[in-house]
């Protein structure tokens, strides 16, 4: 790895998209940014787009309402917010602003009338939910920004450069109004320099081949790459030479055998011949996950890692680990 | 050689038996289904492999835009056309041998054939040229599911083959497999197209009563936003489509009464990740709830041990190893057995979570392939591990 994990660049973002193949996960790749970000006494705002209340799962909370709530509190006094935005909610509140819709909106929104507009026009959608998103960006109070970065949990590798390329969408729109004017204002923000786009991947195959398919893609619309972030990497425990050994099924059981004497474990020779087959398996695994990063190396991209996280509660990732995986950012210079 | 109360709990109480399913003459339809990333496709693949290589004429349809399952199939390409899979199939020396055709999804010709077949030459072509078809057949959020009913149903009536596989869409939720057809029908309805492109002549007084003006004023707002234009259009399709309809809502009703028809299985899909189990606890409640036949839980990729050795014991031992700056292979391999066992106990709290709230559901569970899959013995390989992983006194 020549460049450096987090480089100035990425530094001066403001709004950080993470995206990634399905299973992957991003979400919590982009709750750990969210809370390293905001270390030190800075605030950010963390958004998920995708109606599926990810952020509150994560985070063991009820769900979040359309609205911006404080949902954790960064080491060195900094803070998290989190908002769910939902497009309808964001189009009526759209709509608010320039009709009086009185009692009719929720009557609308009970009918399908609000998720038929969105559904009507998909680039319509897609362009409230970067409107919202932007206009945290933006706002300001008392002369500076109110988040200091925000982070999006984005669609999956598969959609999210068709969900950020506005510019398309606003095909799908009149061709003046208000929402194509904000619409404008969008598309300057995800093409500049205060928009990276990062993608988490494990090392294996497929995510690897999305990722750099990602990338590809992002490039082409004019969207910047930021960081790969390699999501469950596991701690090297074997020597590389053991490494290439044991993945040809070469492990010398004897020396395991007087190795695990010298400790005072005396095992039943099929316990070692277990340990054994683990380490094999473990090695052939190592030994694929070490081609898959030389790909992802070939994409030059700055990259950081995710430890794996076992040692966590019945209920998964815990806020805990959020916060461990948020430190390991920390010291790879996530700043 | 293992055993105890953790062990138990990744196979016993209700093995799957995959081989059963595959051999039971009377399954006609397995649909793989499960949130993205956790290997639908790969096991769909597994499973039409399996089947013909045990005297099955199975064919596999999937929906995956990634082109994976025509490398793993061994095949440049696969298109919206069934093609046979070589070199897979049983030997069939006694004229009864199995084969494997596959196919991927291809929705907009999926749709425009669909168009095409109910409605006249004039009035097909005019749909399909309408610019806001164009959006729905391309790029609506439920079009791929509901063509991959369609298509089901249409290999499912071509009667070539007796089990059809199906991979369900990569969609964000597995649900959206069951649902999202259900939203493109009462999309295409019309009633909401009509009060939206014209309110005052719309028919339902009673909806307009309840509304009030503030309908007029929210089909203004949409129009000025979405631009007459393609108000107009969406319109012009409803209405060019509504003659059609009713025999599209049939064939989509009938496609959806075979998911319950006796012949079909449901195999849900998991990684033993967290939101990968929450799916797949909504999909079996929701399979339960529409009455849809559920074959079970495939939880791929887990991490059984192969060596009984605490884990604590492992780490006191490596450490007292590291210290020493002894043995270092011997450390090394204590270490990685202390990690399997923190990552096998969580797949197992994962996995007993699932099992206390679905008690009924039987399970199978697949051990990781150490290596990416991406060929036919590879699959074939998957295939014996889930036979594996069914068979009693043989751990998964």
């Amino acid at each position: 790895m020549t460049s450096p994990a987090w480089p100035d660049e990425l530094a001066q973002a403001r709004l950080h998209v993470v995206t990634g193949k399905g299973g992957t996960g991003k979400s919590t790749a982009a709750a750990a940014l969210a809370l390293a970000l905001a270390t030190g006494g800075r605030r950010t705002l963390l958004v998920e787009v995708e109606g599926r209340q990810g952020i509150a799962q994560l985070f063991d909370t009820a769900p979040l309402p359309y609205e911006e709530r404080r949902i954790a509190v960064a080491p060195d006094g900094g803070e998290v917010k989190a908002l769910a935005v939902d497009a309808e909610a964001a189009l009526l509140e759209y709509l608010a602003m320039f009709y009086n819709l009185g009692f009719a909106g929720r009557t609308l929104r009970r009918m399908g009338a609000v998720e038929f507009a969105t559904t009507l026009a998909p680039g319509l959608r897609d362009v409230l939910l970067t409107g919202k998103v932007k206009e945290a960006v933006a706002r300001t109070q008392g002369g500076r920004h109110v988040y200091d970065a925000v982070v999006l949990d984005a669609p999956p590798t598969g959609r999210v450069v068709k969900f950020l390329d506005v510019t398309r969408a606003m095909a799908d729109l009149a061709k003046v109004g208000p929402i194509r004017n904000q619409s404008e204002g969008v598309v300057r923000l995800l093409h500049s320099g205060d928009t990276m786009v990062h993608v988490v991947t494990l090392l294996e195959d497929l995510p690897v081949s999305e990722t750099l398919e990602a990338v590809a893609e992002l490039d082409a619309a004019d969207l910047r790459p930021g960081a790969v972030m390699v999501n469950r990497a596991r701690p090297a425990r074997l020597s590389s030479r053991s490494v290439s050994a044991a993945a040809g099924g070469r492990v010398d059981a004897a020396r395991v055998r007087s190795g695990l004497l010298a400790a005072g474990l005396e095992l039943e020779p099929d316990v070692i011949d277990g340990l054994v087959a683990e380490t094999v398996e473990h090695a052939v695994r190592v030994d694929a996950e070490q081609q898959a990063r030389s790909r992802l190396d070939e994409a030059g991209m700055p990259t950081l890692e995710l430890p794996e996280v076992t040692e966590v509660g019945a209920d998964g990732v815990d806020l805990g680990a959020l916060y461990e995986l948020a430190e390991e950012l920390r010291e790879q210079g996530v700043r | 050689m293992t055993s105890g109360p953790a062990q138990s709990a990744m196979t016993s109480q209700l093995p799957l038996d995959i081989d059963a399913l595959l051999d039971d003459r009377s399954s006609r339809v397995v649909v793989c289904c499960g949130s993205g990333g956790v290997g639908k496709t790969t096991i769909a693949a597994t499973l039409g492999l399996r089947a013909a290589e045990r005297g099955r004429h199975a064919v596999v349809l999937t929906i995956d835009p990634a082109r994976r399952l025509a490398q793993s199939l061994g095949l440049r390409e696969l298109d919206n056309q069934p093609r046979q899979v070589p070199g897979a199939g049983d030997d069939g020396g006694d004229g009864s041998g199995g084969e494997l055709h596959a196919m991927m999804l291809d929705m907009q010709r999926t749709f425009d054939e669909m168009v095409r077949a109910h409605a006249t030459p004039e009035r097909a072509d005019q749909i399909i040229a309408n610019p806001f078809y164009q959006t729905i057949s391309s790029s609506f959020s439920g079009t791929q599911e509901y063509m991959a009913m369609e298509k089901l149903g249409q290999l499912v009536a071509a009667d070539e083959w007796d089990l059809v596989v199906v991979d369900t869409p990569p969609s964000r939720s597995a649900l959206d497999f069951l649902d999202a057809p259900q939203r493109l029908s009462s999309f295409l309805d019309g009633r909401m197209i009509r009060l939206l492109s014209a309110p005052a002549r719309a028919g339902s007084r009673g909806v307009r009563r309840l509304v009030g003006a503030g309908f007029g004023l929210f089909s203004k707002a949409v129009s000025t936003i979405l631009g007459a234009q393609l108000l107009a259009d969406a319109a012009a399709f409803v209405q060019a489509f509504d003659t059609m309809f009713g025999g599209f809502r049939e064939r989509a009703n009938a496609t959806y009464e075979l998911l319950r028809a006796p012949g079909t299985a449901f195999l849900v899909v998991a990684s033993p990740e967290i939101d990968a189990l929450r799916e797949a606890a909504y999909f079996v409640d929701r399979l339960a709830s529409e009455k849809m036949p559920l074959a079970g839980l495939v939880l791929n990729r887990t991490h059984p041990l192969h060596a009984q050795l605490p884990a604590a014991r492992a780490e006191t031992a490596a450490e007292q190893l590291e210290s020493e700056g002894d043995s270092p292979l011997a450390a090394a391999v204590l270490r990685l057995h202390a990690d399997r066992v923190a990552r096998t106990n969580r797949e197992r709290r994962l996995l007993a979570r699932f099992r206390k709230a679905h008690p009924a559901v039987p399970v199978v569970g697949l051990p990781t392939m150490p290596q990416d899959v991406h060929d036919l013995p590879g699959l074939r390989a998957i295939g014996e591990r889930f036979a594996d992983g069914t068979q009693p006194g043989r751990r998964a």
